[in-house]
């Protein structure tokens, strides 16, 4: 047996400079060559301890070897047995924290890259459609299934359901399916065609999509129960801001970092006047908050035209918890980083504009609950930052909606609904729940493993 | 989809649209807001709710042209569909049988107060309404406010109808009167309803507003609509529209209510040089 590569093949990028002015997606993807001679380096061991690292226990194995033999087909066949957001997740999954950490080349220092040969297979898919032979539909069990919230959770739930013959339908509040994956994470990072033509593929599966459906307005909870639905998963996620309650924040020119997302994605306004949804760019940016949100909020804004994007974060570089490669990402294209800063106070003029931004320097005390060092404040640390636009990326809490229309689902004090986490079971008989409304912000996979670990028991529910 | 059944262009540039939209219309109440997206390219706006007929399975807004929303939706025919039709959103306003009630509509307010004093005249209260518009070629709604008030009071600005005045000084007229009042419900642009609270507030009435702020998704997710009640921050998609009155940082609302001014001029001339109807030639 030839001896193992330790050569993982880079993902070709758009140059920094060059891409820090577009919104064309950053990642180029593998050619097939590149992505061959990446999975030939798949030592296909016994162990398969990759797949154990996927909330979604792809066959990642199964998959790389289909691929390395030329059987596209097959490996389509093999990722999207588990996985019904393939292009979704080679992009914006971390594996390096996750199947590539789980990896055996992982102790030598080069894990098999598992992300982007999945991203590799999904786009094969895309371009090569009809090489992949239609959905075969399972014989219908009659049972109906309500989905709440059109995410990461609510897809992946709907898809296994709607494979095990299920009638299932997806109520979105929103005027598109993808929930944060369409109005938060940008199309440099994850193109919406390729969101929507795996939205389409769940609906190719039988899945029905009911957009703007505000549940909790039009219809309950409890009213879908008791009307025709046997079962209803809540995979609203976490979509409320949360902010600083420090003086200013409502001054204009300060943003949540939901809403200057949902201006530039979701509603386009990176194209505006094309499209008509405007949205403010100042010269000096100030992002506060050290997750992907906060990465994804600042190269938004530097590719509107921004001089200066600093991220402002308490802690320091090395609690950031935003993904490594996007942090090496922003830096590549210019975004500067002032850590050990938190926000005291926002300054404006007489016409209610952000000017200024008055922080305090930090210093790091013990660990956290998190088990992050504590950020403290440097007594006397004062200073104030140039700034005419600000974007507060601290996280976000689940929508109260849900909760405060469903009699007898229990929730934490951070609004965040109580499941039983191998099953996503709420107390609420007949209802499950997963992702970011359980969680609180956390990522795309996780939200999927929820809203399959949530269907599994829902067929064993349905069956019963 | 959502079908525009009924278009009526009420006064110039008020236009009155009756759209298809029954999952809404079965749980529409007053004071409760759609948002409103018009095609692919479309804003998300807010729009409160004029009317609607659940047995019909249909709800009624009406809206004043100002901005490319506006004037692109106003531009569209009976029988042209609109891509998004979302709600009911927003809390409905709280009736109860507080006795005297004044509802003062002004402008395109009078659109919006028109299901409020009914409910509240459902719910047994003397209902004294007052309309208001800057001149008598502006005005609309009259015969429909009349209908669910026990009085109905008409200003012009010009005096070109009714009493020559701003809806303020009937206010207070009725503030002042033996009976004083015991809610104020004031819907109108927004410097209406501070003054309209101000009003009231000397007199100690309390007065409830329809906030409009600029909005995205209408469903607590942005805090586009954030404004400051009794000094403590609320959404106005989710924790209103109605807010006390008194409460209200108005100059806060006036600010944030600029935010895309230069944004909405050049996206407007911009629309209207598209259909050749701008004024001014773009360099």
């Amino acid at each position: 047996m030839a001896k193992v590569s330790l050569n993982r093949i880079p993902m070709p990028r758009q140059d920094p400079l060059a891409r820090s002015k577009n919104f064309n997606e950053v990642a180029l993807g593998y050619t097939l060559e590149q992505a061959q001679v990446e999975a030939a380096r798949c030592i296909q061991c016994p162990k398969r301890t990759c797949t154990e690292g996927c909330p979604v226990e792809v066959d990642i194995p199964g998959f790389i070897k289909a691929l390395r033999e030329g059987n596209m087909p097959e490996a389509v066949k093999v990722l999207k047995d588990k996985n019904a957001l393939p292009g979704i997740c080679g992009r914006v999954c971390p594996q390096e924290t996750q199947c590539e950490l789980k990896c055996v080349l992982d102790k030598k220092g080069a894990p098999i890259a598992i992300g982007r040969l999945e991203r590799f297979v999904a786009d094969w898919e895309v371009a090569n459609l009809k090489a992949v032979g239609a959905v075969t539909k399972p014989a219908p069990t009659g049972k109906k299934v309500a989905i709440i919230g059109s995410g990461p959770a609510g897809l992946t739930a709907a898809a296994d359901l709607a494979k095990m013959g299920h009638s299932v339908t997806i109520f979105e509040a929103l005027h598109v399916a993808g929930g944060v994956l369409m109005y938060g994470i940008p199309e440099f990072r994850l193109p919406k065609d390729i969101v929507q033509n795996e939205v389409q593929y769940v609906a190719s599966l039988g899945v029905k999509l009911a957009l703007d459906s505000v549940i909790g307005k039009i219809t309950t909870i409890d009213e879908l129960l008791k009307d025709s639905y046997q079962a209803v998963f809540l995979g609203t996620g976490a979509g409320l801001p949360m902010f600083l309650n420090i003086p200013g924040e409502n001054l204009n020119g300060v943003y949540s970092a939901n809403e200057f997302l949902t201006r530039v994605n979701l509603m386009k306004a990176y194209r505006f006047p094309e499209y008509d949804t405007p949205v403010k760019i100042g010269k000096k940016v100030a992002v506060i908050g050290g997750g992907n949100v906060a990465m994804d909020a600042a190269r938004c804004a530097l590719r509107l035209g921004a001089d200066v994007v600093n991220i402002v974060y308490r802690r320091s570089e090395a609690e950031m918890p935003a993904r490594r490669e996007e942090v090496e990402n922003a830096k590549e294209e210019g975004i500067q980083f002032k850590f050990l800063t938190n926000p005291k106070r926002f300054l404006g003029n007489q016409q209610n504009w952000v000017t200024g931004m008055e922080c305090f320097e930090m210093t790091l005390g013990e660990p956290d609950a998190s088990g992050r060092r504590r950020p403290v404040v440097k007594p006397g640390s004062e200073f104030v930052m140039d700034v005419d636009e600000v974007v507060v990326a601290l996280g976000t809490t689940p929508n109260p909606l849900i909760a405060s229309t469903t009699k007898g689902l229990e929730t934490t004090s951070h609004g965040t609904v109580v499941t039983d986490e191998a099953t996503g079971k709420t107390v609420k008989p007949g209802v499950w729940a997963g992702g970011d409304i359980v969680t609180g912000s956390a990522t795309v996979i996780s939200a999927m493993g929820a809203g399959r670990r949530a269907a599994k028991t829902i067929a064993e529910f349905l069956k019963g | 989809m959502y079908k525009i059944l009924v278009r009526e262009e009420l006064v110039p540039h008020i236009h009155l649209f009756k759209v298809a939209a029954p999952e809404v219309a079965a749980r529409a109440q007053a004071g409760q807001f759609v948002v409103v997206r018009i095609d692919e390219k479309g804003e998300r706006i807010p729009l409160t709710l004029a009317d609607w007929d659940s047995k019909e399975g249909t709800v009624t807004i009406v809206f004043m042209e100002v901005g490319t929303t506006s004037y692109r939706l106003g531009a569209l025919k009976s029988g042209d569909s609109i891509a998004n039709f979302i709600g009911p959103l927003g809390l409905p306003t709280h009736m109860e049988k507080f006795g005297t009630v004044v509802c003062v509509g002004g402008g395109l307010g009078v659109a919006p107060i028109a299901p409020i004093a009914r409910g509240l005249k459902q719910k047994g209260n003397k209902v004294i309404s007052i309309m208001g518009a800057r001149s008598k070629n502006l005005m609309f709604w009259e015969n429909e406010l009349r209908r669910v008030s026990d009085e109905l009071i008409v200003t012009t600005d010009d005096g070109t109808y009714g009493r020559k005045a701003l809806v303020t000084e009937p206010l207070k007229e009725l503030l002042q009167g033996t009976k004083k009042p015991d809610l104020v419900v004031a819907i109108g642009p927004s410097i209406m309803m501070k003054f309209c609270a101000k009003t009231t507030e000397p007199f100690g009435v309390k007065t409830i507003v329809s906030l409009n702020p600029i909005m995205v998704d209408g469903t607590g997710m942005c805090g586009a609509c954030r404004v400051s009640v009794g000094g403590v921050t609320r959404f106005v998609c989710v924790d209103g529209p109605d807010f006390d009155g008194h409460q209200v940082d108005w100059d806060l609302l006036f600010a944030r209510q600029r935010i895309y001014l230069d944004e909405e001029k050049r996206s407007l001339q911009q629309w209207q040089c598209a259909r050749q109807t701008c004024t001014e030639v773009q360099k």
